[in-house]
Order: structure tokens, then C-alpha cells, then sequence
């Protein structure tokens, strides 16, 4: 990793504004794509997609501040699991509603991205990415603390439950839960292309590409960098919410650094600086390691690492960096 | 596949089941069961952090085979399913309910790990699946009001905790004993243990200290102890770290009267030969289990049976391991609890007949140890017996203690 | 006050594995100026492969140098296969490479030599010294890091090559015109690195005692020495690694509890950086529009 340059190849610089029409068109698709497995996939496979969505939310919010700010964060599973516990705990010891928590996740972590991005973001490149790696593995020993005990429930951890569909509809926890993700990341998916594409998203990329011209031009790089983490940070906060909702138990041994590592493997998979890119790496990130562990029982770990560093081999610009240059034969 | 409204009722069906007193002896769920096959489920940690226990699965898998390449159960194939959670809850709540749900085994055994194991634990008990011997070593998987479904294995690491806290009162009751702890579930049941026996005079006589997996060295926490003027010592602690210890309390020349070390290291090529075997000379440990190193058990007619079933089996395993006698002993257990089940294999009655062992010998047990369970007794195993290090060997001396339950 | 002595000394005992991988990682960066994340794994590996030479029965020494040689070929296999042609990838395609190759490594060394804990021979005398204080082998790992700087130093300072690896990490453009070859300067880079961290696995081996995630949480503070000594700077890394290892044992002990002790190392780098951002020793660079 490394040096203080980082190099501009994936630019997703504002399109040019596409007909109306095929626009709709590829919103239907995604919509019939995305409700059609709440009536054909099993309920164990919609769960599967559940966790996936909600991944593909968290390297959303990764996404924004490494992806297109240029600050690389190793360390993202700390909000993850920030979200998700203040989702527990709420729910657990104080019997608010599942929806509550949600927005309550969000601002917390944001608050707590804005506290660490402030002097972290501070030091940028490799420290920055460093910095935060040593986050992640402190995570679950804060977690564990004996101070905030009472809270979290030390190494035993908290059981919560998954809410029932509400308004009497006909249905599963689990198609409701899906159903709710799914809507949640198409609300998030949309507001975070809406930003990237509004002069504030501009300024962000353009913090990333020259720093220092942009800094010239009057933007407020630190301001703007320590917002962007804090944004990003909510983002993953959320989806952390959603994921002790989902699994409906959180401990300090659901957060260890791996999840970071996923995290991040799941942004360079899917597309670096690219909006639909963590689609493809929430689904990566769940069924892959599946996958892995088909070839060889022996040592599933081994064949992950080979699949990943060959996937990144055949596309270095992760699955968005594919669809870009089929789009862009398409148009020609 | 499944059209809607089944998926519904399932769903609903889910949700509606209570958690509590399962009806035992209802119309009979024979999920997984063929007329040639039993399908059982299991999740370990294959990769990550914990992947040393790993092994354990794949003795399992071998041990399966091994039966159905023999001619199989009864004339039924033992479709052993496992898979690999690397020990995180949420992975191991997706592979559960995989192995539940999509593959649909009878039952789930062996499951690793107190953080995967709580995650999917109230799942199992609302599916009324059997969650069967745990490989873990907490205390609370004895709960068979709240959660009949599930039972656990060993000893728990609070009841040997007890034991230790036991010894050391009759030997001195006035002695400061530090504890070294891993800061994690497995760490903590031998504080809650020692907790339990001394009560109020807990914090007076002891000083527990802890540290990370992801510490270099515990050579801090040893001085710190030896310089708070404790005379005792009690080290929970996974083999390297034991094997850290036992050598850093002997180099600074610190002699406790007593030095207890948890069951889960006292392998004599993994923590005592690294250590230095003389350095461990009167280290006491509890055990149930026979340890493979142990010269004590090089003609023992239980070990020898284990190891012509590994050279059989798994000729490149390296025989040095404990976790392959554990994983053998325990795949024994699953065998009589299925022999015992006299073809009836629904849930229920493999629940049931899991929950009527009597005193089942196991050839990886310290002789004498049996397993017993009954309706209102999940703790299989509730013997364990004392050993002193003396250089070469554990020394075993006293009786059989039966823990608290 | 005996206790405080005592925690001052362990910390520097601990402080010096931290300060041998820390020099490790300030390799690499000079040599490529990536920071490599599977270095641990691969020392790791390398320590796996001294110890089947020693079992096999060679002489420490010999098995010694044998495992730097395989090691440093490892390194620059590594380069050449899998990081050359990545060249132009996005940098954080790189760091998803990095990932791959601790996957990789790590899983595949717990699968070739198992997973329970081996002991690892020292080739010094390996007694409790000072009332056990330091055990021979901390005294000579700790010269050994020494040396190995001292080597380091002079090769990046007085011979041709250290100055070419350094001018092709520093300004690949400009190093090529003037004639360095640049691809051939990272692969030895790599290897260089790789056999560094072979060294600190061997020294480290003996002290926490040989299984596949034996360098984990060492390399956790190894980094932090190195950031906080400066990344571009081997001397500097190596006080950082010692002084990360007192830190840790004194806050653990009189402020914080070993509980946060990794938390409260954290806390300190940060604020050390935020005040000097190149680390203790490292050198501002400024950047010209």
C-alpha cells in the first residue's frame, strides 16, 4: 500500500444524463431482480441474501471514504460493530422497537466516525491505514471491558429478537426482514449516488486526485475529509443495526478483525469508487467462502485467498470496472 | 423448491414454537432419516483464528467414513455434513441454518465454540432439532428446562475451577492466589469458579490478571503477579501461552506453594516439553481426558485402540494432538447414543436416548470416567481427577471428584 | 519499586521482537514502499522451514542461512509473480492482493504443519540471566537485531545497489532514466524483506514458541513501533518497537489494566503522530505543486 499518491484510474465522474426511458427500464429490472427471491428463494437462502444486502450497505459506506475520498480505512468493522450493538442494547436493555434503532445506529456511529476521523484523518496514506487496522483488532477487547459490562454483556455477548412483519402481512420474519434490507440499501444505494454526483461528491474526488489544487481552490479538505468519514462511518453503523437484527445475537467474537478484511475485500472486489460495486461485493463476501470450502474441507482459507487474488488478477477494477468497459463497448 | 405458502407455515410455525418443555413423544419427526441414510450436521472452525480446532471435524469426518465404508449403521450410510464457521456467530447462525433448513440433517453434534454455539443455540431449541455435545467447555449448556435441545460434553471449565479453588483452601487457607486468565468466555468460567467457591473473601485472596490472544508475551502479567506477593497460582490459558508461563514463573525464580493449569493445556509435546519439563515439576492440573504424549498411557488399552484407528485412518495425522483423542472420544458417544436409539431415529428419540446414557465407558477417558445423562442431568461428563507434574508425567493422585452440577 | 524495574525490563525483552519484525516492515517500505501486509505470514512460514532443517538435522547456523536463501527466493518469486504484473492496478487492488496472500500463506501453513504449538531451538544459551530477568536468547536476538540494522544501514547507505533499491522506490520514473532497473530492484526488495523476516521469526520463535498465528499480534505492535519510530527509518523503527514494549507493559500494569493495553498503545501512537507525523525519527516530506 501505499505512497501519499494515489492514482486516479477509476474516475466515475459525473455521466452524462441517459434517455429517460432505459433509465426506468434498468429500474424495473433491478426491482424485479431484487423481489423476485422473496417468493422462489428458501428462507435459509434468504437469509444469505439478507446478510449479503446488509454487507453490501457496509462496503457502501467504505466505499465512500476510501473509494472516492482516497482515505484508506482498514478498520471499518469497528462501526459495523459500534452499529450493532447500540441496536442490541436498545432493544435488549431498554425494549425499544427494531426501527428505532436503525436511525439511532446511524447517528452514533457517524458521531463516532467524526471523533476518530478528526485526528485520524489527520495523518492520511499508510498511517491512516495502519491506524485504523490497529482499531479493528482493538474493537473486541473494548467490547469485552469489564467498565461497560453491564452494557454489552461482556464476552457472553447480547441475544435479541427478529421483529414479525408488521401491519399483519403475509409474512415470514425472514421475507420481511429481507424485504426491509432490501429497501434500506435502495435508499442508501440511491442517496450515495446522489451525493457523488453533486458538487459536494465532486469536491470529495477531487480531494482524492489533487489534494492540493483542491485545497488551492478554497475547499476545506479537512472538513470535508472528516465529514465524509463520518458519513461513512453511519453508513456502516447501519448496516451493523441490521445485522444484530438479522442474526439476532452480537458478542465481541462476531467482530474480530476479519470483518474489516471482508469489508475491504469486498470494496476492491466489487468496484473501488463505484456505487453498484458493493452489490457484487456483499454477495462475494457471503457466498465465495462458501464456495471455497466446496473445493477443499482441508483448507478452505487457502482456496478463499487463490479465488481473490485471481479475481482480482482477471479484474483489477473489481465487477463495476467490468461493467464499465461493457457499457462503454455498448455505447461506442 | 418450496411454493410460498409452505414457506409461510414454516415461518410461522417458527415463530410460534415456545421455547420451552419440548413435548417429547409427539408424532415423530424423522427429518434426515432414510431408509439407507441419517444425515448429521456439524460447523468447525476451519479457517481463522481458532482453525487448530479443525481437526477435530476431520477426525469426524474420517470416523464417519470410516463406518460407512465398512458397510455403513445399521445398514444406514452416516451422511456426515460439516461446516466451516471460522468461529464467528453470525457465519455459524448461516451454516446452521443451512444445514438445518436447506440440507436438512436430524440433528447437529459437536458444534464448536461458546460464541457460535450461543448464537444458534435458542434457533435449534424453536426447531426442535438436537444440538447435540457441544465442543465447548461453558457451563451453561446444563439448561434443560429453558433450552431441552441442546446438551453439552466435558466438564465445565467453572467446575474445575471449583475443584482447584477446593484444593487450594484445604491446603492453605489463607493463600493469595493469582489467576492468569485469557480474556475471553473460556478465561473468565475459571474467575466465575473460583468466585463461586470463596465467595465474599474473593477479592481479598485473589488477584486475577488478564491478557489477549493477540499479546506477544504474558512475561508482564507474571512479574506482576510474582510482585503483588501471591503464593498461588492458577493459569488459564491456551497452550502457548501455558507453556509461556510455566517457563517465565520458573525463570524469574518465583516459586508458588501451588500452580493450577487448566485441562486445556497440559499436553505433554505441546505445553510441558516446550516449557521445559522441569521447569513444570508440581504443576497440578484436573483432567478427564487421556492426554496422547503422556508416557503414563503408552501401553493403555483405550489409547491403543485409538491409536490403530488413527494409523488406519489417518495415517499423516499428527498423533501428538490432543484434540484427535477428544474428537475420537466424543464421536464414540455419538455412536452408542445412535445404537441405543434401536431404530427409531426421529429427533425425539435421538433426543431422548442422547439424555439416557448411563455410565457409557469411552476409551479416551481416564479410566473410571463414565458418561451419564438423564432427563434432568445434562452434564455428560462430571468426573475429572487431579495430576501433579513430576517431570516426566502427569502423577494422578486422589479419586475421582465429582463436580458440581 | 522492584516491580516497576522488573515491568521496564520485560517490556524491553518483548519490545525487542517487536523491534526486529518493525525493522522487517521498514525494509520492505524502502525497498518498494508498499507496507506488506502477509510480511508475518511469510516469517512465519520461514521459521516453519528452519525448523524442518534443524529436525532434519543441520547445524542451527547453517539452517540458519538456508532459510534466509529460501526465503529471500520466495520473496522474489512472490514479486515477480504476482505483484509485477499488477503493476499499473489501482493501489487498493494491492492491498486486496496483500489480503489474498495472508489468506494464503497463513491457511497454508497451519495445513502443510499443523496447528499445535512446537517448541524452536535457540543458538544461545538459553538460561534465565539477572535473577530471570532476560534469558540468554533475548540478549543474543537483541544483538542479532542489531546487527541487522547495522547491515541494513550501510547497504541503503554505502553500496551502489541500496542506493539504486532506494532511488527505484523513491522515483521509479527518474531511476530508470538514469539506468536502474527498476522492476529487477523490487523483486529485490522483496526478497531482501522476506529474508529479514525470516531472521526475526527465527529469533522470535524461541521466546513465544512456533504455530501459525505465532506473528499476529506481534505484528500489530511491530507496526505501531514502526510508525511511531518513523517508517523510513530502520534506527528509529527499532527504539520504537523497544519503546511500544515498555510502553505496554507499564500502562497495562499501573494505568490502564491488561485489558487495554493494546487500546491504550493505540492512543499514544496516534497522539504521538498528530504531533509529529512522520514518527520520532521520520523525515517530513514535503510535496511540491
Amino acid at each position: 500500500m501505499a505512497s501519499e499518491t494515489t492514482t486516479p484510474t477509476v474516475l466515475a465522474s459525473a455521466r452524462p444524463a441517459r434517455p429517460a426511458l432505459r433509465y426506468a427500464g434498468l429500474l424495473w429490472a433491478i426491482g424485479i431482480a431484487l423481489l423476485l427471491p422473496l417468493f422462489t428463494a428458501e428462507s435459509y437462502r434468504l437469509f444469505q441474501l439478507t446478510l449479503a444486502a446488509i454487507y453490501a450497505i457496509a462496503i457502501l459506506g467504505l466505499n465512500l471514504v476510501t473509494g472516492y475520498n482516497g482515505q484508506i480505512s482498514l478498520g471499518h468493522g469497528a462501526f459495523y460493530a459500534v452499529g450493532a450493538y447500540v441496536a442490541a442494547i436498545m432493544m435488549d436493555k431498554f425494549g425499544l422497537p427494531y426501527w428505532s434503532t436503525l436511525p439511532s445506529a446511524a447517528v452514533v456511529c457517524g458521531l463516532v466516525g467524526y471523533g476518530i476521523g478528526f485526528p485520524a484523518l489527520r495523518l492520511g496514506g499508510l498511517y491512516l491505514a495502519l491506524t485504523t487496522f490497529s482499531l479493528a483488532v482493538a474493537v473486541p477487547q473494548i467490547l469485552k471491558y469489564k467498565g461497560i459490562e453491564e452494557w454489552t454483556g461482556g464476552v457472553q455477548g447480547v441475544l435479541v429478537f427478529k421483529p414479525d412483519a408488521p401491519f399483519g402481512l403475509p409474512l415470514s420474519n425472514d421475507q420481511y426482514l429481507y424485504l426491509l434490507t432490501v429497501a434500506i440499501a435502495l435508499g442508501v444505494f440511491l442517496l450515495a449516488r446522489n451525493l457523488m454526483a453533486s458538487r459536494i461528491g465532486r469536491a470529495i474526488m477531487a480531494i482524492r486526485d489533487h489534494g492540493l489544487a483542491a485545497e488551492a481552490m478554497g475547499m476545506d479538505a479537512a472538513r470535508l475529509k472528516t465529514s465524509t468519514f463520518a458519513v461513512s462511518a453511519g453508513i456502516t453503523g447501519l448496516a451493523g443495526a441490521l445485522s444484530a437484527i438479522a442474526v439476532e445475537f452480537v458478542s465481541p467474537d462476531s467482530f474480530q478483525v476479519a470483518l474489516s478484511i471482508t469489508l475491504f475485500v469486498g470494496m476492491v472486489v466489487g468496484g473501488v469508487a463505484s456505487i453498484i460495486g458493493p452489490a457484487f461485493g456483499g454477495l462475494f463476501v457471503v457466498f465465495v467462502p462458501n464456495l471455497a470450502e466446496e473445493v477443499s474441507k482441508a483448507a478452505p482459507g487457502v482456496i478463499y485467498g487463490i479465488i481473490l487474488i485471481a479475481f482480482l488478477f482477471v479484474l483489477p477494477g473489481g465487477v463495476a470496472g467490468l461493467l464499465r468497459r461493457l457499457a462503454a463497448r455498448l455505447h461506442r | 423448491m418450496l411454493n410460498r405458502r409452505t414457506l409461510l407455515a414454516a415461518g410461522a410455525a417458527a415463530i410460534a414454537g415456545p421455547l420451552a418443555a419440548p413435548r417429547i413423544g409427539h408424532a415423530a419427526d424423522l427429518t434426515g432419516v432414510t431408509a439407507d441414510e441419517i444425515k448429521i450436521g456439524s460447523i468447525f472452525p476451519y479457517s481463522g483464528p481458532a482453525s487448530a480446532y479443525g481437526v477435530i471435524g476431520r477426525l469426524q469426518q474420517a470416523f464417519f467414513k470410516g463406518i460407512n465404508d465398512a458397510g455403513g449403521f445399521q445398514g444406514r450410510k452416516l451422511n456426515f455434513l460439516t461446516y466451516d464457521d471460522g468461529y464467528s456467530p453470525p457465519k455459524a447462525v448461516e451454516q446452521a441454518r443451512r444445514l438445518v433448513e436447506q440440507d436438512k440433517v436430524s440433528f447437529l453434534f459437536n458444534t464448536l465454540g461458546t460464541p457460535s454455539n450461543t448464537a444458534i443455540q435458542r434457533y435449534m431449541n424453536q426447531r426442535k432439532v438436537p444440538h447435540l455435545f457441544l465442543a465447548t467447555g461453558a457451563d451453561k449448556w446444563a439448561d434443560p428446562e429453558h433450552f431441552p435441545w441442546t446438551i453439552g460434553y466435558q466438564p465445565s471449565y467453572r467446575t474445575e475451577a471449583q475443584i482447584f479453588a477446593k484444593f487450594m483452601l484445604e491446603a492453605d487457607r489463607n493463600a493469595k492466589l493469582g489467576i492468569l486468565y485469557q480474556n475471553d468466555d473460556f478465561g473468565k468460567d475459571y474467575v466465575n469458579g473460583v468466585k463461586d467457591i470463596l465467595g465474599p473473601r474473593f477479592d481479598a485472596m485473589v488477584k486475577p490478571v488478564s491478557y489477549e490472544v493477540t499479546d506477544a508475551t504474558i512475561d508482564s502479567q507474571v512479574v506482576q503477579l510474582q510482585s503483588l506477593g501471591c503464593d498461588a497460582m492458577l493459569t488459564a490459558a491456551t497452550p502457548k501461552f501455558a507453556a509461556q508461563t510455566i517457563r517465565k514463573v520458573f525463570d524469574i525464580g518465583w516459586r508458588p506453594k501451588l500452580h493450577f493449569i487448566t485441562d486445556v493445556s497440559i499436553s505433554v509435546g505441546a505445553v510441558m516439553n516446550p516449557a521445559g519439563p522441569e521447569k513444570g515439576v508440581g504443576v497440578i492440573t484436573a483432567a478427564y481426558l487421556k492426554e496422547p504424549t503422556d508416557p503414563a498411557w503408552a501401553n493403555d488399552p483405550g489409547l491403543n485402540e485409538w491409536r490403530g484407528w488413527m494409523r488406519q485412518h489417518m495415517p499423516d495425522a499428527d498423533q501428538t494432538d490432543g484434540n484427535y483423542v477428544y474428537s475420537y472420544g466424543v464421536a464414540k458417544c455419538m455412536m452408542q447414543v445412535l445404537t441405543q436409539c434401536n431404530g427409531d431415529f426421529s429427533r425425539e428419540n435421538i433426543m431422548k436416548q442422547a439424555t439416557s446414557l448411563s455410565g457409557v465407558a469411552i476409551p479416551s477417558l481416564i479410566n473410571g470416567i463414565t458418561v451419564s445423562t438423564s432427563a434432568s442431568n445434562y452434564h455428560p461428563i462430571r468426573q475429572m481427577q487431579l495430576a501433579k507434574w513430576d517431570g516426566h508425567t502427569w502423577e494422578r493422585f486422589g479419586g475421582l471428584i465429582e463436580g458440581a452440577g | 519499586m522492584n516491580g516497576f524495574l522488573h515491568q521496564v525490563i520485560a517490556g524491553i525483552a518483548t519490545g525487542g521482537i517487536y523491534a526486529s519484525v518493525a525493522l522487517a516492515l521498514v525494509m520492505i517500505y524502502q525497498a518498494t514502499h508498499h507496507v506488506n501486509f502477509a510480511q508475518g505470514e511469510m516469517a512465519t512460514f520461514s521459521t516453519y522451514i528452519a525448523l524442518t532443517l534443524v529436525q532434519a538435522g543441520w547445524p542451527f547456523w547453517l539452517a540458519f542461512v538456508a532459510t534466509i536463501g529460501i526465503s529471500f527466493c520466495i520473496g522474489v518469486l512472490i514479486e515477480r509473480v504476482l505483484m509485477r504484473p499488477m503493476d499499473k492496478a489501482p493501489v487498493l487492488t494491492h492491498v486486496g492482493l496483500f489480503i489474498g496472500l495472508v489468506l494464503v500463506i497463513s491457511n497454508l501453513t497451519g495445513w502443510v504443519f499443523d496447528y499445535t504449538v512446537k517448541p524452536f531451538p535457540s543458538p544461545f544459551h538459553d538460561g534465565p540471566l539477572f535473577g530471570g530477568l532476560v534469558t540468554g536468547h533475548e540478549l543474543g536476538s537483541t544483538a542479532v537485531t542489531l546487527v541487522v540494522l547495522g547491515l541494513v544501514y550501510l547497504f541503503f547507505r554505502y553500496t551502489r545497489l541500496g542506493l539504486a533499491m532506494r532511488a527505484a522506490a523513491f522515483n521509479p520514473a527518474s531511476a530508470r532514466l538514469v539506468g536502474v532497473r527498476v522492476g529487477w530492484m523490487l523483486a529485490l526488495g522483496w526478497g531482501l524483506a522476506s529474508g529479514i523476516g525470516a531472521i526475526a521469526g527465527i529469533m522470535v520463535a524461541p521466546v513465544v514458541f512456533l504455530e501459525p498465528n505465532m506473528m499476529l499480534g506481534i505484528l500489530l505492535y511491530a507496526f505501531a513501533g514502526a510508525l511511531l519510530g518513523g517508517i523510513d527509518n530502520p534506527g528509529g523503527a527499532v527504539i520504537g518497537g523497544f519503546a511500544v514494549g515498555v510502553i505496554e507493559n507499564l500502562g497495562g500494569t499501573y494505568v490502564v489494566g491488561t485489558e487495554l493495553k493494546l487500546t491504550m498503545a493505540l492512543v499514544i501512537i496516534i497522539g504521538v503522530l498528530l504531533v509529529r507525523p512522520a514518527g520520532l525519527f521520520g523525515r517530513v516530506v514535503l510535496s511540491r505543486v
